[in-house]
């Protein structure tokens, strides 16, 4: 049988947002009309995780709850369902490579071997010097530059073993490396060049 | 109203029910794990697919509501594949350990997989398994068997106000939980066992311990507070095993307390089991010939007026109208239902009813509570005025201490004086009761047990006055009273008579030797060191305070061994029937006190408990119907007098431990220790 991955939170000292972050918070608190503040739990929690190490010890999510006043579990339900909510510390990047079908066929799979022999960890686990977290990611919607993976904020596209390799080696450099895709194309425009629309555009606007 | 048609029935049905409401209206059975009358709409299991012409898939019925000329099959081909597709999934990571299952034999998966699954599985691939979660002492959590219907989650947040359960996760490793390790802190948890469909939530202390099927079950009457909930006790032999509850919607709905539903391992513990004679400062065995001759040597001669009696919080009527009528016939007026003291009974009967009945909370636009936390002190009445203030129609204030009711409510302070402004209309408050349709005053025994009790209750009833609580149709004047015998006892006549002592003043006597016996019904919960000199008779069930003070012990029955009228705070009159014997040498009460009568040559008139009720209902006509609450006039009652310049307390601080069951209970000693965090008192045995 297979079990559920332990599911109880992390805890830690006590959490507070920054004066910064607390004056973000209230902007995104006024967003929404009185009553309705725990619609903005989303965006409190995304910001709790920027400001801790990209993730959400029970301390900043019990904060989030008593912030916007409604009850912790609500909040906890939140985080935990969202992959984009990391509820167990994590590397310095967070490399989230996407397993689903396209990116399947297209190779993922030796993506996520040559990302595991460059961070020197395997997936679902971080690094030793804690750089680098693996997890593999459902669909990203990047799947027409696929196989691709999503390093912190930035996507990775059109990837193959020596840009998945050379993207983890730089950040390892501390160098920032060229997100999107990694072959050349601009957004996801055909891998061949243009197909169709090639003459120059006719009318108004031209 | 929408017609319907529904497998060729055709049916008006009122606008807002939902498919599968007037399917069951139609008379057609829908298979259903999710949905509960009593919860909001989940909408999550798909067991209730029913077939809606022009439809292109099946509906889920609970969540699509009834529309002009709709067209339902419940009986299709379509539906009974897809109730098949459906059980197939449920089953998918369902364990299928009936055999080792507390739920088996009374389980909803296990009654649907065999009326509407598939006989064999397809799936080959492994389970999923869970990790059992700790939600206290009371409630076990085998989470493997859970099918996510969240019937738990919606429980404790709406109805429970105690939002602590949600399903983390999600996909293959969603989980129902708390995810913050911690027992529930509501005192209604015992319910989701009851609500659960499989066997994720089952009752710990009866864990392995019986099937259904074995069980002898009988209808009885919580006695644990003064609601008078409908119960059904579950024995096996001479052992009570369990406790559920009855639906009454008047009373209870459908939920119990955990006090009402746990507490029950105390009555196998610390039982008096035979009469006890005090020989030389100890008590010692005695037959029952002895413990009466010892009680008639010390009555002989005994003036009536040296002579009291005070029932305790869990007696019957029957009961004490014979030790009414026993004392009546021994001369004495010392005669008292109220141990606690409360300022109640003199004057109209609606003085001290719950008039507006709880059913009636659900009318009510304003509720006042002066000096009471019905969380504690009536857990499930406290759900019932939750339920009205989630409809967001009603506005709550508290005079007392403030207290997390688990609704919002203003707190107006806890001095007495409030109410003085309120009822003289120079407090804010007071306008809002005089604007409401059908306000309501809930005045708990925190506020009348103090000694300005019948002061506070003269201004409550001055409020209600001037307020405008009291109209045509409608009594806003509400006593939330503690103990289940203590609306009988008023009812009875169970106070001092002309000239008589109440129970303050029968402990004063005892204390300077003006009173020389007294008779305790069950009394507990009084002061026994002010019993003095006294010689005392304790008649009950547990060895408690008053049996530890006694100087005779006659051997009782507890609630559930004996046939027994009780008449809750609202003026209900309901009976109790007997589920087992009494222990041992046990009797019932009321043929203890006619056994007592005889060999003091003041034979009471009664042979059996029919004519005993007979003699009680013409002497106390307001307790002949049974299940109905007789009307109680508005009229006089209270004493004008000063109100002393001291906050309101609250009576209850363990709401686990208020009677002798819950003291010698340790399911309810568990709970004391984990969910309210006191440890126990430890005894000299401990390391």
């Amino acid at each position: 049988m297979s079990t559920t991955a332990g599911s109880a939170p992390v805890e830690t000292g006590p959490f507070a947002f920054t004066a910064d972050n607390m004056r973000l918070a209230q902007a995104i608190i006024a967003k929404y009309p009185s009553g309705r503040q725990a619609s903005a739990v989303m965006p409190l929690l995304d910001l709790a995780q920027r400001q801790h190490a990209n993730w959400l010890p029970r301390a900043a999510m019990d904060y989030v709850a008593e912030l916007l006043d409604m009850p912790a579990i609500r909040v906890y339900e939140v985080a935990t369902f969202y992959t984009m909510y990391n509820t167990k510390p994590v590397g310095r990047h967070h490399v989230q490579i996407c397993t689903n079908l396209p990116c399947w066929l297209r190779g993922s799979e030796q993506i996520v071997s040559a990302c595991e022999k460059a961070t020197g960890t395997v997936l679902g686990e971080t690094s030793k010097d804690g750089m680098f977290t693996l997890s593999h990611a459902e669909c990203l919607g990047a799947c027409v530059n696929a196989p691709m993976m999503q390093i912190n904020d930035d996507y990775y596209e059109d990837l193959d073993e020596t840009s998945a390799a050379s993207i983890v080696s730089e950040l390892k450099l501390g160098h920032t490396p060229k997100t999107g895709s990694q072959i050349g194309r601009k957004t996801c425009e055909p891998a061949g060049g243009l197909t169709s629309l090639t003459e120059p555009t006719k009318g108004r606007g031209a | 109203m929408p017609k319907i048609t529904i497998d060729d029935i055709e049916l008006d049905v009122e606008p807002g029910l939902t498919v599968l409401q007037a399917c069951e209206l139609a008379g057609k059975e829908i298979p259903r794990f999710c949905y509960h009358e009593r919860l909001s709409v989940a909408g999550n299991c798909r067991m209730c697919l029913v077939e809606m012409e022009k439809a292109p898939k099946p509906i889920a019925s609970c969540a699509m509501p009834v529309g002009e000329g709709m067209k339902i099959k419940t009986d299709s081909e379509m539906v009974k594949k897809a109730r098949h597709g459906v059980m197939e999934f449920l089953l998918i990571n369902h364990p299928l350990d009936c055999p080792i299952c507390d739920q088996g034999g009374e389980c909803d998966l296990q009654d649907q997989a065999m009326g509407y699954g598939f006989d064999r599985s397809r799936y080959l691939e492994t389970k999923r398994a869970v990790d059992d979660k700790n939600l206290g002492p009371l409630v076990k959590t085998i989470m493997t068997r859970c099918i996510h219907c969240t019937r738990c989650v919606r429980f404790a947040t709406e109805v429970a106000g105690v939002p602590e359960l949600g399903a983390t996760g999600r996909g293959e490793t969603m989980e129902i939980g708390t995810y913050v390790e911690k027992a529930l802190s509501s005192e209604l948890s015992g319910n989701i066992i009851d609500l659960c469909p499989v066997g994720a939530l089952t009752s710990k202390p009866y864990a392995f311990v019986a099937r259904p099927w074995e069980l002898k079950k009988t209808e009885s009457i919580d006695v644990t507070d003064a609601l008078g909930s409908n119960i059904r006790v579950d024995a096996r032999g001479s052992e009570i095993l369990r406790v559920l509850p009855r639906v009454n919607e008047d009373v209870n709905e459908e939920w119990i307390s955990d006090k009402a539903r746990f507490s029950y391992d105390g009555l196998l513990r610390q039982r008096l089991d035979k009469p006890y004679v005090r020989h030389d400062g100890k008590l010692r065995p005695a037959s029952w010939d002895e413990a009466f001759a010892a009680i008639t040597a010390k009555l002989k001669g005994l003036e009536g007026k040296k002579l009291a009696a005070i029932a305790g919080d869990l007696a019957d009527c029957e009961s004490m109208f014979a030790l009414k009528s026993l004392m009546t016939s021994l001369g004495s007026q010392n005669l008292d239902c109220r141990q606690d003291g409360s300022a109640v009974g003199e004057g109209a009967r609606s003085g001290y009813l719950f008039n507006s009945t709880v059913a009636g909370i659900e009318q009510a636009d304003a509720i006042l509570l002066v000096g009471t936390n019905p969380r504690l002190e009536a857990a499930v009445l406290n759900a019932r005025i939750r339920k009205r203030f989630l409809t967001g129609k009603v506005k709550i204030a508290i005079v007392g201490p403030e207290a997390d009711l688990t609704y919002k409510h203003q707190n107006l302070g806890s001095n007495p004086a409030i109410l003085s402004q309120i009822a003289a209309g120079s407090h804010a408050f007071a306008e809002t009761l005089k604007q409401a349709q059908k306000p309501m005053l809930i005045i708990g025994t925190g506020a009348l047990t103090r000694a300005d009790g019948a002061a506070i209750l003269a201004s409550a009833r001055a409020v209600a006055e001037t307020c405008g609580l009291i109209k045509d149709g409608w009594n806003g004047f509400n006593v939330l009273h503690r103990a289940a015998s203590r609306v009988g006892g008023l009812d009875l006549g169970f106070l001092p008579g002309a000239g008589g002592r109440g129970t303050d003043s029968i402990l004063e006597g005892t204390s300077s030797g003006a009173i020389e016996v007294v008779y305790l019904l069950g009394a507990d919960e009084i002061d026994m060191k002010r019993l003095g000199k006294a010689f005392v008779i304790y008649q009950g069930h547990h060895g408690d305070a008053g049996a530890a003070r006694a100087d005779v012990i006659l051997p009782g029955a507890a609630y559930t061994e004996k046939d027994g009228t009780y008449v809750n705070t609202e003026g209900r009159v309901q009976r109790a029937q007997r589920a087992t014997f009494p222990l041992g040498d046990a009797r019932e009460d009321w043929t203890i006190l006619r056994a007592l009568s005889e060999r003091l040559g003041r034979k009471l008139p009664f042979d059996n408990l029919d004519a005993l009720q007979v003699k009680m209902t013409k002497a106390c006509p307001t307790l002949s119907g049974v299940d109905a609450i007789a009307p109680a006039a508005w009229g006089a009652f209270g004493k004008a007098g000063d109100l002393a310049n001291q906050d309101f307390t609250y009576p209850i601080a363990n709401f686990y431990m208020t009677d002798a069951i819950g003291r010698a209970s340790v399911t309810m000693a568990k709970c004391v220790a984990e969910i309210l965090g006191q440890g126990v008192p430890r005894t000299g045995t401990h390391g």
